[in-house]
Parts: structure tokens; sequence; C-alpha cells
């Protein structure tokens, strides 16, 4: 009926969405490293089995603290061996297992604890979001490491509870953030129009707020993972993390420590893949919000 | 105008309708009553199309929400063809009621294509399958004048106006009765305002659509519709035909709204309004008639007590100057 000749009409142009995130996240090069270097890491934590060179718990007291290679070892041995003649490299890989899981279970659970929390305070408002932001404010007034060192102290350190303990603990961030996103969101119209046609509010929160808010929280999650990562190197490193003999970096940092002086690469070759995979987790989480804020976009 | 009668079961009426928001002053301050809308009567018969007109803050919007079911009145009542609607039956009252907004970048949702924004109703009602739905797509995009490849594209690539098509689209395509306009063309340029308004005049015509438009620009208001209600401060205190309100309109506030529009004459300035720039705050009314503080003809007895509606020809006036019984306590 009206106005299809009109040439404004018949005009639309401009790339989809996609191929504008597509352009934008291979332009962005702090992204791609992060990305690379996570990835890599997966991979070989996924594939520690069949990449690494020998059993990182099988002992050698012949063949102890042997430099690595570039230290004028021999490739038997390319990052040397540790005080009780463990293949330092086999260690290291297996190592990547032990921080990837903890830092992406226990990012997972405080994920989806926190960001219930957040968007139910966010969304519904009033009582809800009276008891969230107290349920916050107790949790940011707990020291995590002090939280952590008295669980761990009661329950003895394993895996598990380690998982459980920094789940159960990083999830503030989540629901700050959240929160706050789903606030500015919620004021849009498009979520009085899904009102208005009669949508359940689970599918408004699914369907019109989750989209809308889910790069914010892509964002927290490499932050939170990186936390989780670095806390457990800092238990295991206390003793009161992973337990002997299960490779962990903060475990193999702690165990290096007394023969630091000596022997300084037993401390320094966790501690650098360490800070790689923090920093690469760190510049992924940087370049996802560059790529996914709005007020990036043209 | 006039040979447009009023059918006998009017499509929309409100009944006394009132919302009053508990706002709490600062941090300690006790919590004090705000009358968003204060007992408002109003009937839309079918097909009509009712300007309602007023200032930021009047309660316009308030309303809207009331009318979409998003706000529950705190009293009174809304009837749909003389039935009440409750709380209870949302989903039957957005088959026959449906809002298009005032701000379409706001509106569509920025991750979802425009198929998925204008088949959401039917997908939320659960009418026709995946086949049908598509269709049904294709068919209102023509209605609105889109083509149908703008299916697979985001709100990000299209301009105000496209956008106001497809959120028209979305309203429509329930076929619902009555189409709540909340300010729909004041956030596009004025070459594409005329294009909507002149879809909306087609769309009304072709559907039998009744609309409430709400909107504060009144030369839009006198081009669409057919009865005008004046708001001020949550309260109805004008309503009549369009021509009559437009011609002769006599509450001093309605006049005062119709001296402010800027004419395009160069040279002839502002036009004074005697308005002030104060609005009221409406946690503490004035007393009496709100409006007075801010009235030209305002009197002593004004200030005392609130006036009440006065049938005036087609309409109602809330005004001491036209109601014969107070009269005699102004001299």
């Amino acid at each position: 009926m009206s106005d299809l000749s009109d040439p404004l009409l018949q005009e639309i142009t401009g790339p989809t969405p996609g191929q504008l995130l597509r352009k934008r996240v291979f332009g962005h090069q702090g992204l791609i490293f992060g990305l690379a270097v996570v990835a890599i890491l997966a991979v070989v934590a996924i594939l520690a089995p069949v990449i690494a060179p020998h059993d990182p718990y099988a002992q050698s007291l012949v063949a102890r603290m042997k430099p690595p290679v570039f230290l004028g070892g021999t490739w038997e041995n390319p990052l040397g061996t540790d005080h009780l003649g463990r293949d330092y490299l086999s260690r290291l890989i297996y190592g990547a297992r032990v921080s990837l899981m903890i830092g992406g279970i226990a990012a997972l659970i405080s994920g989806v604890i926190g960001t219930a929390m957040g968007v139910a305070a966010g969304y519904f408002g009033g009582k809800v979001d009276a008891v969230v932001t107290f349920l916050i404010n107790v949790r940011l007034a707990m020291p995590v490491v002090l939280v952590a060192l008295a669980v761990v102290a009661i329950l003895g350190g394993s895996l598990t509870v380690v998982i459980a303990v920094l789940g159960l603990l990083l999830w503030d961030r989540f629901a700050v953030v959240m929160r706050a996103s789903t606030l500015q969101v919620r004021g849009r119209e498009y979520v009085a129009a899904a009102q208005a046609i009669g949508a359940s509010t689970p599918r408004i929160l699914l369907s019109e707020i989750m989209p809308n808010i889910v790069n914010n929280l892509i964002v927290v999650v490499t932050l939170e993972m990186a936390h989780a990562i670095l806390l457990e190197a800092a238990l295991s490193f206390l003793g009161l993390g992973v337990q002997p003999p299960t490779p962990s970096w903060g475990l193999m940092v702690s165990e290096g420590k007394n023969m630091m002086l000596f022997e300084p690469w037993l401390v320094l070759i966790p501690g650098a893949v360490l800070f790689v995979l923090v920093l690469a987790i760190n510049l992924m989480g940087d370049g996802l919000r560059d790529v996914t804020a709005p007020e990036n976009r043209s | 105008m006039n040979a447009m009668s009023k059918p006998d079961t009017p499509v929309l009426e409100l009944r006394g309708v009132s919302k009053v928001y508990s706002v709490k002053q600062g941090l300690m301050g006790a919590r004090k009553p705000l009358r968003a809308v204060n007992d408002v009567n109003l009937t839309l018969g079918r097909s009509e199309v009712l300007g309602l007109v007023g200032e930021s803050g009047c309660g316009k919007s308030t309303l809207a929400k009331i009318l979409l079911g998003l706000e529950a009145p705190t009293s009174g009542e809304v009837l749909v063809d003389g039935e009440a609607i409750g709380s209870h039956d949302r989903l039957k009252l957005a088959r026959r009621i449906q809002p298009i907004f005032q701000d379409p970048y706001s509106s569509l949702n920025p991750r979802k294509s425009i198929a998925e924004i204008i088949s959401l109703p039917l997908r939320v009602h659960g009418i026709g399958d995946h086949a049908s739905q598509t269709k049904a797509v294709r068919e209102i995009l023509d209605v609105v004048g889109l083509p149908a490849r703008v299916m697979n594209t985001y709100p990000s690539q299209m301009s105000g106006g496209q956008r106001q098509r497809v959120a028209i689209a979305r309203a429509l395509i329930m076929k619902p009765e009555i189409v709540i306009c909340d300010e729909p063309t004041s956030a596009l340029d004025v070459s594409v305002q005329s294009q909507i308004l002149n879809l909306l005049g087609e769309l009304r015509r072709e559907f039998g659509l009744t609309y409430l438009f709400i909107s504060h620009n009144l030369a839009v208001v006198e081009h669409l519709a057919t009865r005008v209600a004046v708001m001020y401060l949550g309260r109805i205190v004008e309503e009549a035909e369009t021509g009559a309100l437009f011609d002769a309109s006599r509450h001093p506030y309605s006049r005062a709204l119709l001296d402010s529009v800027l004419t395009p004459e160069p040279g002839l300035g502002v036009p004074d309004t005697h308005l002030g720039a104060a609005y009221p705050n409406p946690i503490n009314p004035p007393p009496g008639c709100a409006f007075h503080p801010r009235c030209a003809s305002a009197t002593a007895f004004c200030a005392a007590r609130a006036p009440r509606p006065v049938a005036s020809g087609d309409g109602l006036v809330e005004c001491h100057l036209y109601d014969p019984e107070t009269e005699m306590f102004q001299r």
C-alpha cells in the first residue's frame, strides 16, 4: 500500500551484526593473542596424557634437579626435573589441567549463582533487590583468602574443596555487574513491548534481557576465571590448596622455593606459565569487552 | 467528524482510574503519595481516535501503562467492550490492546531479527506453526510498507522510520482493536513523521482500529484525532471534539497549550502563554484547582476549592469559569 516506491525503503544495506562482530574480532590483537594462548593451553590440558613425555608422578632419585635444556640440560627432560626427580615439563602440562579446571568450574558455579541473583535483583527490584544487595554486601565484607583458608583448614585441602570454596565465594562481581546491566536493559521499551504482548517472565528474562547482557557476563567470566586460577595458586603455595603429589603450578612454586637461590628456574618456569595464562585470560576479557561494547559500534 | 456517531458500548472505558505511587524523598524521608493519574474517566468509541495531550510528567504515559496492563490502577477500573480487565487475563488483554512506543531505537530488541521481533506475539500466544507465522510476518510487512527481504535484517540496519514501521507491524500482527500510540512520531524526522502518521491513518480505516494517541505535538493530534483530552497533573481538564477544542478551547490550560505552538512565521518571537516555567511538584500539588498558580484567570476561589467536571457542548471541562454553580461565589 504505502510508499513501496520510496527509495529509502528499498535500500536496506549494511553488514549484519554477525559480520561486523567478525571484523572487530579479527582486528583486535589482544583478543586474538588471549584466545590463542587459552585455546593452546586448553588443548594441552585435554591431551596431557598424550603430550606429556613422562609420568608426572614418576620419581627418580638419581635424576634430581636436572637443569632445563636451555641451562645445559638434556632433551630427556626439556624443562629439567624437580627435587624428587619428576619431569618438570610433564608436571607443568598436568598442572594446566588443575588450573583450567579450577578456573573454569569455579567461574561456572559462581557465574550461575551471581547471574541468577543479579538478574533477579535488577528485573524485579524492590524487596528482591534489597535482599540481593544485602547478600552482596555481606559477601564483600568477607576476605576471600581468609575464608578459603579457614574452610580448607577445617575440611582439608583437595581439588573438590578448593573448587567448591572458590565457586561459592566469587559470585559477587557477577551479581553486581548483572544487576546493573539488567537494570539498564529492563527500562528499554522492547521489554515493555514484550510485557504488553503477554510474554511470560521467564521468556522475557531469557529471550529479551539475557541476549543483551550476555557480553558483560562473558567479560566477568574471564576475569573471575583468572581470579580463581590465581587464588588456587596462592592456596596451593600456602599448602592449603591442591595437595601433593598432584601437580599444580602454585604447588610447584611452593616446592621450588627452598631451592630458589640455587635453581631459580624451579620457581620461574611455573611462575611464568601462570603469568602468561592469567595475562591471556585478562586480554581475552578485555578484548571481548572492546568488541562487544556498544560505544565501539559504528 | 460529527457524522461519526458514538456506538452504544464504548470499546474502551476508564472509570475513575487513579494511580498513586509511593515516593520516598531522601534517604530518611517518609513515603509520600504521588498521584500520577487522578480519577480519570474516558470513553473511546469504535474507530475513534482520542488524542491525549499534556505537558511532560502529567501522567499520560502512566495512563498508557495502565491500559496496557503493565501497571495496575490503584483504584477505578478499565473496561474493554464493557468487560472489566483484571491482572489475571493479561494474555486476553494483549490480543485486544497493543502499544506503539515513542522511541523505535529502544522498542526493538537489537539482538533479534526483524522476523523474530514481529512474530513474537504469535509465538507467545502459540498461534500457528512456523510456516504460517512466517507468512503472517510477510503479509504484515507488506501492510506497513516494508519489503519482505527485511525479515532477516536486524534493527541496527534500519532507519528510524523503518524501525517504527516494524514496531507498528508487531503491534498489528495480532489484529488488536485498540492501539495505544505513545508519542509514536516524536523521535522521528519531520519528513518521516508524516509518512508514519499517514500510515497510521490508513491502517485505522483498513482495520477499523481505535487509537489512543498520546502526544505533546498539537499539530499531529489535530491531524489524526477525532476527540481530544487535555491532561494536567493527572487529571483530564478538558475533553472535546477535535474541531471544537482547536477552534474554541475553554479551559485556560488548553488555551495556553494552543498558544504555545510555534508558528513558522519568523519575527513573531516565542509565544507568551503566561504559563511560566514552573511545573508544580506532583508530590505537593497546589490546593484547590491544581492549575491555579499558573492560570491567568485564577481567582482566590480557585485556590480554595477544586473544580468539578462540567459538561459543556459535546465534552467536559473542569474549571470554575464554566461552572454555573460556582460562578456566584467568584464574584
